[in-house]
């Protein structure tokens, strides 16, 4: 009996077809697409625009360092040993440009308890955190950085009482520019500005400086001409070798008591720590997403219910319980992935919106596109498995009868 | 006709529904191939638990059925899926035509689980859409369509992918007499070409119009005769 019996030719339906039928449950309902799309889209919108504008920032720094250039070592005294009153061997300057991969070195020393005001009336205390330093001549080169009004000490300069000013340091002594009758009071004496600095990304303390000549710094309170802050140029290939000898070099003595530090990995560290935040919105995107999810999961499940007749009807048409699985799923997929590409594109949109504000690139990695894209596509089938698998199991005539 | 190979086979079949409603009792019936036959009786009687059992859309609690020479108890869910996809075209009194769809789609649709291509699926579609004269409505959607209209969709799509078995549960149910008296031609039509037709009505008009009639009460067949040349 079994031998006779006539070959099946089973049911049969392509991908395409799939999602063509897939994609016509979804249009018969536009509306329901929309708002269960909806979450997702604004939790894609979220983390992309996040991770885009931290890329795209991420971007700006990079050239900025680079710009700077990552070959600058800073030379110190170790600030837990001695405090502020810590400073390095006078022979350290001329020790460290033998070095071999040194290409520049340049000095500055603390002028310890030596401050300077606005005007000769200001009170002691209000000093505005301005440290008054000597300076080499070559200090610009080195550290990179320029004057935005008038010049640096020269040789002429560097004995008279003339000062230059970092770029903090002139705003909060509300000096505006340079001139004769530009002065400001400094250690007991009065000091014609001749120079404002631009920032100084790779030193810092450099922006809240009162730089004067070596000389013209002789006598000014208790100092002594140690220097306190070296600052050094390498080349940039042998950045790390260099590194690793200048304690010793410049203090031969008790090298644990120097510090050296890289400025450029320090502003790098900053922008890390500036990402709390990040994470925090990160996780607002995941928290809508995952809403998102539960919201087209509702949306399958009430559409599984709803089109009972429909499900029954497609069993009749020959159907397998796969194909109607399938079909739900695909839909599920299909809404979440909608929400996906609409959330990706508005997070970049956002994005440039917000870096072309900042003058910045606009920089949103592809793999932040993909995995959004991925991980809907994911949310979808996740979503969509149990109102699948349910329809898949209704039996047709009760299907078909609405039950 | 009387000779054609036997199309479908029931054989004591009972159904017996969860709930504990006996539908059907030691129901036997055979129909050959190219026969047109009504099943009638009064409302509850079983015919539409009779017309499920006969479309594979649900198994018998006792009995055996065999349709085109397939056993049912032998196939599983998808050889049953099968079967329905390439030898029954159902139709039903609710139309069951999906609203976002135009009319050639619905009926195109007819074959989406029989692997064939779209487009061969659409000129198939509009062949058959001539066939049952709603050409100029092929892009209309099934609201803009009379009732009527939509069941001669239905049918079209029934029959898309010639079927040698078509089943029509109350097709004339939702439509007035004159609508209805198409739809009816249309099956006449289908009967005269070849294909076996299984109809269940309770319109008396319609049951007479038909060669074989087959009458169900509470469950039973209670009479089956063939008038195919009527008195
Ligand atoms: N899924 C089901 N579960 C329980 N009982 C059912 C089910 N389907 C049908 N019945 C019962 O089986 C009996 C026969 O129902 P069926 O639908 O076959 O009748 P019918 O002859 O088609 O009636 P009508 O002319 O009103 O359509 C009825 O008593 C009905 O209540
Ligand atoms: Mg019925």
């Amino acid at each position: 009996m079994t031998t006779d019996r006539p070959r099946l030719d089973p049911s049969r339906t392509s991908p395409g077809d799939l999602v063509r039928v897939a994609g016509d449950g979804l249009r018969a309902r536009p509306m329901r697409v929309v708002l269960s799309a909806l979450g997702i889209a604004l939790g894609i919108a979220a983390m992309v625009s996040v991770l885009g504008i931290s890329s795209s920032s991420r971007a700006t720094l990079d050239a900025q360092i680079e710009a700077l250039g990552t070959n600058l070592l800073t030379v110190g005294p170790d600030d837990d040993v001695f405090g502020d009153e810590g400073h390095l061997p006078d022979s350290a300057t001329p020790m460290i440009g033998a070095v071999d991969g040194v290409e520049s070195v340049s000095a500055v020393a603390v002028l310890p308890k030596v401050k300077v005001y606005r005007t000769d009336q200001v009170p002691e205390a209000e000093s505005g955190g301005i440290a008054v330093m000597a300076a080499d001549l070559d200090l610009l080169e080195t550290v990179g950085t320029h004057p935005v009004a008038g010049s640096y000490l020269n040789r002429a300069t560097r004995d008279l009482p003339v000062v230059v000013l970092g770029h903090t340091a002139a705003a909060r002594l509300g000096v505006a520019g340079v001139g004769p009758d530009r002065q400001v009071f400094l250690g007991e004496q009065w000091f014609t500005v001749t120079g404002i600095l631009a920032p100084t990304p790779l030193a810092p303390e450099l922006d809240t400086a009162a730089l004067v000549g070596w000389p013209a710094a002789d006598g000014l309170g208790t100092f002594e001409g140690h220097p306190t802050t070296i600052y050094t140029r390498t080349d940039p290939d042998r950045v790390t070798e260099v590194r690793s000898v200048l304690a010793a070099t410049a203090n031969p003595a008790s090298p644990d008591q120097v510090s050296v530090s890289r400025p450029s990995d320090a502003l790098a560290a900053k922008q890390a720590a500036d990402a709390t935040l990040d994470s925090l919105v990160l996780g607002l995107g995941v928290v809508a997403v995952v809403v998102g999810g539960v919201g087209v999961a509702n949306t399958m499940v009430l559409s599984v219910l709803e089109r009972r007749e429909e499900i029954g009807l497609r069993r009749s048409l020959g159907a397998t319980r796969a194909h109607v699985r399938h079909q739900f799923l695909a839909e599920a997929v299909i809404l979440s992935v909608l929400g996906g590409l609409v959330g990706v594109l508005g997070g970049v949109l956002l994005t440039a919106v917000y870096a072309t504000a900042h003058g910045w690139p606009t920089v949103v990695p592809w793999w932040v596109s993909a995995a959004g894209l991925a991980v809907t596509a994911v949310l979808g089938g996740a979503a969509g498995l149990y109102p699948a698998v349910r329809a898949s199991r209704m039996s047709p005539t009760e299907a078909l009868a609405g039950r | 006709m009387t000779g054609g190979r036997i199309v479908v086979e029931l054989d004591g079949v009972g159904k017996l529904h969860p709930g504990g409603v006996r539908a059907l009792h030691d129901v036997s019936l055979t129909v050959r191939s190219g026969e047109l036959l009504g099943i009638v009786g009064p409302s509850g009687s079983g015919k539409s638990t009779l017309l499920n059992l006969l479309g594979t859309l649900d198994r018998p609690t006792s009995g055996r059925i065999a349709i085109d020479g397939h056993e049912l108890d032998r196939l599983d869910d998808d050889e049953l899926s099968a079967l329905r996809a390439r030898t029954i075209g159902f139709v039903f009194q609710q139309f069951h035509l999906a609203p976002g769809l135009s009319v050639v789609d619905n009926v195109a649709d007819g074959l989406v689980y029989c692997g064939v291509p779209r487009a061969r699926r659409l000129a198939a579609a509009a062949a058959v859409l001539e066939r049952v004269g709603l050409t100029h409505r092929s892009t209309h959607r099934p609201h803009e369509l009379s009732g009527g209209e939509r069941q001669r969709v239905a049918i079209a799509r029934a029959v898309i992918g010639r079927p040698p078995l078509v089943l029509a549960d109350e097709p004339t149910g939702n439509l007035d007499s004159r609508a209805g008296a198409v739809v009816l031609a249309l099956l006449h039509d289908l009967h005269d070409d070849g294909t076996t037709v299984v109809v269940i009505t309770h319109d008396e008009d319609v049951a007479r119009s038909l060669p074989r009639r087959v009458e169900i009460r509470d469950g039973r067949k209670v009479v089956d005769h063939s008038e195919r040349t009527p008195a």
